[in-house]
C-alpha cells in the first residue's frame, strides 16, 4: 500500500519538479548565444595567452628534440 | 601596457609583439642562411653549408609558429568578427604566400635529406637555398600587396605597412615592439647556433679545424 502511494503522488511530483528545472535550465541556455566565450572574455586577452602558449610548447618541443639529439651524441662519444 | 583600443582586435593587438616577431625573425633566419650558402658557394667550407642548414631550420621553425598563432589570430577576429566566411580565409593571398614560402623551406630539407654525396648535398642544396630566398619575399610581401587580402598592409584594407603603422601602433607600442623582434630574433640564433655546434662536434674529424 505504502509502495503504492509512492508510485501515485512522489513519483509524478518528482518527475514534474526534474522537468520545470530541467527547461528552466533549457531556457537559461538559449539566453546568452554567444560562443567561444573563453576567447572573446576580458577584451579577447586568451587570444594572446593562448598564442603565447603556441610559441612556448613549439620551442618548447624543438629544444627538447635537440637535447635528444645531444644526449645521442654523448653516448656516442663514452 | 596600454594599447591602442580598436575594434574586433581588442586586446589582440598584444600579438603583435608575438606573432609579428616570429615572421620578422623568420626574414632574418632565412636572410642569414642565404648569406651563408653563397658564401658556401664562394669558398666550398662545409662548415658554412652547416650554418646555412642549421639557420633555415630555425626560420622555418619561426615560420610554422608564425603560422600557428596566426591561425589563432584569425579564428577570433575575421572569421567570427568580421563576418569573413571560411572560403574568404582559405583565398586569402597572404596566408597562401605564407603557406607557399615555408613549403618551399620545407623542399629545401626533403632536398637535403635526397643526397648521400656530401659536396654534391651541400653544393645543389645551397644553390635551392639562394631561389628558396628569392621567392620568399614574393610569396610574402609582394604578390598579398598586389591582390586584395585581408591581413593588414594591402589594398582595400585601411592600414599601411602591417605592424608598423601609426593607425595600429602607438610609441608605447613601438617601445615593446622593435626590442621584442630583436630579442627574438636572436633567440632564435641562439638554438640555430647550438645546433650548428652540436653538428659541429659530430664532424670535427671531417672538419679538421
Amino acid at each position: 500500500m505504502n509502495k503504492n502511494i509512492f508510485s501515485l503522488f512522489v513519483k509524478p511530483v518528482f518527475l514534474f519538479f526534474i522537468a520545470i528545472v530541467g527547461s528552466v535550465a533549457c531556457f537559461a541556455q538559449s539566453q546568452d548565444i554567444e560562443m567561444a566565450d573563453t576567447m572573446r572574455s576580458n577584451g579577447k586577452i586568451y587570444v594572446v595567452v593562448a598564442v603565447c602558449l603556441t610559441i612556448l610548447v613549439g620551442l618548447f618541443l624543438y629544444m627538447a628534440n635537440v637535447d635528444s639529439r645531444l644526449r645521442k651524441l654523448e653516448k656516442e662519444k663514452v | 601596457m596600454e594599447v591602442p583600443r580598436l575594434p574586433i582586435l581588442n586586446e589582440t593587438i598584444r600579438n603583435l609583439y608575438f606573432h609579428v616577431c616570429m615572421w620578422f625573425g623568420m626574414m632574418i633566419l632565412f636572410t642569414i642562411s642565404f648569406v651563408y650558402s653563397i658564401k658556401y658557394l664562394n669558398t666550398t667550407n662545409y662548415r658554412y653549408d652547416l650554418f646555412a642548414k642549421n639557420f633555415a631550420a630555425m626560420g622555418s621553425m619561426f615560420g610554422i609558429l608564425g603560422y600557428a598563432t596566426g591561425v589563432l589570430w584569425v579564428s577570433v577576429t575575421w572569421i567570427t568578427d568580421q563576418n569573413q566566411s571560411m572560403g574568404s580565409v582559405l583565398k586569402e593571398p597572404k596566408l597562401i604566400g605564407a603557406a607557399i614560402a615555408i613549403l618551399i623551406y620545407g623542399a629545401y630539407f626533403v632536398l637535403r635529406g635526397s643526397f648521400t654525396d656530401m659536396d654534391k648535398r651541400a653544393r645543389v642544396s645551397a644553390v635551392y637555398n639562394i631561389f628558396a630566398f628569392a621567392m620568399l619575399f614574393p610569396s610574402i610581401w609582394i604578390i598579398p600587396r598586389m591582390v586584395g587580402s585581408l591581413h593588414p598592409g594591402s589594398p582595400g584594407s585601411d592600414s599601411g605597412n602591417p605592424a608598423l603603422d601609426r593607425n595600429d601602433m602607438d610609441a608605447g607600442m613601438r617601445a615593446i615592439f622593435y626590442p621584442a623582434v630583436i630579442g627574438w630574433t636572436l633567440l632564435g640564433v641562439w638554438i640555430a647556433t647550438l645546433k650548428i655546434r652540436i653538428e659541429l662536434l659530430k664532424d670535427k674529424a671531417l672538419l679538421n679545424d
